[in-house]
């Protein structure tokens, strides 16, 4: 019951900066610096075709009388149309998130499976050479951008080896889209039975989710590492091995599932981040995701699609940390035992 | 788009797909077939750096990469011919205007009018013939929805709807104001292309007279090539028009065109053999890929077309034309051809005249690299000591603008000037450089879609017009220009009007060229028929595979 109430409280806690990043953005997109009206009339246009379209966007009206319009919209689902691809943004963001969605949770996963052993294992055995080659990684991991790590297995495994499928986004252009349910081609392919599409989605995937992964798996090594140093002095492992508990019981039972907290909290951050920031890997691997989408709205002053994406991430960033408090507040001992 | 219109936008692509085409055109989306395979003779897959984002040139916000397909599946009235220059790269010839939808044209005695016959060959996709009807419409659509079409119309004298005469089914006519030799070559820019607008019509909404809503995303022509396929952000697909009657049939019947944001990845995929074709390379790529021989590359220099140091003469002390000359003296021509360019652009200083013996456009300016003139120049001008400026470009160009400006940079330390170098993102470029000309010492690269001089100095050196982003104010260029602007090549003042105009021009020197760029594309060896076209668009009518 009291894990109910704590994760209904922290629930509403998430509505206002839900409200402040709405205006926050669309005071922010005004402040950008270049004009839309002028960058979308045209190379040749003059001032009279340039004040048209200024009339036509709406830019004429004062800013409250825009925020109003804005927010009316807004609750009725209308993120309004991107400037730039002439498509609803609500749209585009449909079908662009689920793609950075289904990169990111590939390359999380690749870092977890990674990650989290090599962390184990180097805590369990500290100063051997696993403790070494988790050192190694993470430091590469952190020092080696992103996209150069794309180009490099591009180059490796697609150019010299021929091992990867063309660089070419979520498909190569052989195979058509599965029909759309979650929007995760791998899933949506697996429900239409289609196997071929599957795994044609899943080479495709192979490499810009390494590359992300590589990048992950740092700040998840070494919080694993460290959590479960910490908790393998902890008094309650001595105890329990005291006790003559087996070692692989105390290793996962006990000192695990005292360590899996601040390496979940972790994974939260770590998830946000990769979405925001794997706008390079979706460039190099010319992945549809919304990180280039944000990038292309950013440089065309394009209003709508920027204040769109920042909501959606804002949006993603509330639930994601909601996720992982209400995971928390469920998988905590302490707040197991108490209630 | 829901998904109830996604699922019958794909049903009904594989229908057409089936129906429409059959065996080896239907081989790309066979499903076990690696990419080399599939991709037969008939099929071209193209990458390009940028994004398409709309199917209608018109409508307002629509950018420059999606005149490609405004190029391919649109018909004009008249369309400019093809020659094959020396080093064997196809251009497009400025020279030469042959009949497209208009299968014969007069111009009256006075030059006011030109009439046309419209082909009875020239048919819709949906089998209907094409009517003064849908020209006029189509027109009338250019000039009313303002922006960019208004723009380049007006530079054919061409801007109100009650110029756009129907006389009957098959004629049309266009009135003028005056006599203008650039009327009949701005009805073969992509701007002016003919929508059938019966089609159209049924989409037209009260709020939306011009169906731009549906044409954005449904083009509605008679050209050789249709869309079947858009996913914007990742890949658009042509197919050919089989009906098509405007000229030879297109060898190709396929062509997927995939956007891929990062130059090394294309190039990567070239090599690899996975594309045919990739349009718009940097320079860099363009010598290197030529090199290897894994690719060809073929361009032609843009016609009309200069990399150039502007110099704002709002600010001082560029307002001085000795200044002016003595930073032409001191720029390091050579180097910024073989750094900025990678070789790929036509030499444009160095000149042996002062006043120009021909009226070629673009020729060599009577500058070349001399620290010591520049330096006597620069004393001359009392700037002895040198001062401080900032040298401003685009980062959207920045494949050739950041060698060039550092290498500028370097240069005029040698002369004492001390130069900034200001990186102006690609968005507002436009507004700082062209609208507000805010810029002291700039990076420019306008290029004239009519390959006249005169329509380069109009556009450059009109103290107000867009392109003059230096500023730049002469009584005799206004007069010269606005004189010349009209008149036939023919006319006995033309030849020594422009050649006084490139005179002044090297005079002044307000802008200063660097060199005549390339526009250069790179393909597999058995890709053919590409050609060069002053739009710098990818028309996919002459081209082959194999």
């Amino acid at each position: 019951m009291e894990k109910l109430s704590r994760i209904g409280g922290r629930i509403l806690q998430a509505i206002p900066p839900v409200f402040g990043v709405i205006v926050i953005t669309f005071l922010l997109t005004r402040a950008l610096p270049g004009d839309p009206a002028v960058f979308f009339a045209g190379l040749m246009a003059d001032d009279g075709t340039i004040a048209q379209v200024r009339a036509e966007l709406g830019l004429d009206q004062p800013l409250p009388v825009q925020f109003v319009y804005y927010l009316g919209d807004l609750l009725q689902g209308d993120l309004g149309n991107s400037l730039t691809t002439g498509q609803p943004v609500l749209n585009e963001l449909a079908a662009r998130l689920p793609a950075s969605l289904e990169l990111t949770f590939a390359g999380l996963f690749f870092a977890m499976a990674v990650a989290i052993p090599l962390g184990v294992l180097a805590a369990t055995r500290p100063g051997s050479w696993i403790d070494h080659l988790c050192r190694v990684l993470v430091t590469a991991g952190v020092s080696l951008p992103t996209f150069f790590t794309g180009l490099f297995l591009i180059y490796v495994f697609y150019y010299l080896l021929g091992w990867a499928p063309s660089p070419l986004g979520r498909l190569d252009f052989l195979y058509l889209s599965p029909p759309p349910v979650t929007g995760f081609y791998t899933i949506d392919a697996l429900l239409a039975g289609d196997w071929e599409v599957f795994w044609a989605a899943l080479r495709q995937m192979v490499l810009p989710a390494v590359t992300l992964g590589l990048f992950a798996l740092a700040p998840i090594a070494r919080m694993t590492r460290a959590a479960m140093l910490s908790a393998l002095s902890g008094d309650y492992v001595r105890t329990a091995r005291a006790n003559g508990l087996g070692g692989a019981r105390v290793l996962w039972i006990y000192a695990f599932r005292n360590a899996a907290l601040p390496v979940l909290t972790t994974l939260g951050m770590v998830f946000s981040f990769l979405l925001g920031a794997n706008v390079l890997v979706e460039k190099v691997f010319s992945w549809p995701g919304i990180g280039s989408y944000a990038i292309g709205a950013l440089v065309a002053s394009d209003y709508a699609a920027v204040q769109g994406f920042v909501l959606c991430m804002a949006l993603l960033f509330v639930v994601v940390n909601l996720v992982i408090d209400v995971v928390l507040t469920l998988i905590d001992p302490r707040v197991g035992l108490e209630s | 788009m829901t998904d109830m219109e996604i699922k019958m936008k794909r049903r009904d692509f594989l229908r057409t797909g089936s129906a429409a085409l059959g065996g080896a055109a239907l081989l790309p989306f066979l499903r076990a077939l690696p990419a080399s395979a599939a991709a037969g003779s008939d099929t071209l897959v193209v990458v390009i750096g940028d994004t398409i984002n709309s199917l209608d040139l018109h409508r307002s916000g629509t950018n420059r990469p999606s005149y490609q397909v405004a190029v391919n599946v649109y018909d004009r009235l008249v369309r400019f011919g093809t020659k094959t220059l020396e080093d064997g790269t196809l251009s497009y010839d400025s020279t030469v205007i042959e009949p497209e939808i208009a299968e014969s044209w007069e111009v009256s005695g006075d030059g006011k009018s030109i009439t046309f016959k419209i082909s009875p060959k020239a048919k819709f996709w949906d089998g209907s013939q094409v009517t003064a009807e849908d020209v006029k419409w189509s027109f009338d659509r250019a000039v009313t929805l303002g922006g960019f079409p208004l723009v380049q119309m007006k530079a054919g004298s061409m801007s109100e709807p009650d110029q756009f005469v129907v006389v009957d089914e098959m004629t049309f006519r266009v009135d003028l104001p005056a006599s203008s030799k650039l009327a009949l070559p701005d009805l073969a820019v992509p701007v002016p292309l003919v929508i059938n607008s019966k089609v159209a019509k049924e989409h037209a909404t009260a709020d939306d007279p011009w169906a731009t809503e549906y044409l954005h995303e449904n083009p509605a022509g008679s050209g050789p090539f249709k869309i079947t396929r858009w996913d914007p952000g990742q890949q658009f697909v042509y197919e050919r028009n089989d009906d098509w009657e405007l000229g030879e049939l297109p060898a190709l019947k396929r062509v997927i065109v995939r956007e891929v944001p990062s130059a090394a990845t294309r190039r990567a995929l070239l090599e690899r053999g996975d594309v045919d074709f990739y349009m718009d390379v940097p320079a860099k790529d363009a010598k290197e890929l030529g090199e290897s021989g894994k690719a060809k590359v073929e361009g032609a220099p843009v016609d009309n077309c200069l990399h150039v140091l502007g110099l704002n003469l709002n600010f001082e002390p560029f307002d001085n034309k000795l200044v002016r000359q003595a930073i032409a003296y001191a720029l390091p021509y050579e180097d910024i051809l073989a750094a900025g360019a990678y070789g790929r652009g036509k030499q444009m200083w160095g000149g042996d005249e002062m006043s120009p013996s021909t009226i070629e456009w673009p020729q060599p300016f009577p500058y070349a690299t001399d620290i010591e003139k520049a330096k006597a120049l620069m004393a001359e001008a009392g700037m002895a000591d040198g001062f401080e400026t900032t040298l401003s470009y685009n980062l959207g160009l920045a494949d050739w603008m950041e060698p060039t400006a550092l290498l500028i940079q370097e240069s005029l330390a040698k002369i004492g000037i001390t130069a900034t170098l200001d990186k102006i993102p690609g968005a507002q470029w436009r507004t700082a450089a062209l609208v507000e000309k805010r810029l002291p010492m700039h990076l420019e690269n306008f290029g004239g879609w009519l390959n006249y001089p005169d329509y380069y100095f109009y556009w450059a050196y009109i103290e107000g017009h867009l392109f003059n982003s230096s500023n730049y104010s002469n009584p005799e260029m206004d007069k010269l220009v606005d004189e010349t602007l009209t008149m036939e090549t023919d006319d006995p003042a033309y030849a020594p009007n422009v050649k006084r105009m490139i005179e002044i021009a090297f005079e002044d020197v307000p802008r200063i060229p660097l060199y005549q760029p390339y526009l250069d594309a790179a393909m597999k060896p058995e890709v053919t028929g590409y050609v060069s076209w002053f739009h710098r668009q990818l028309a996919l009518s002459n081209m082959a595979k194999g």
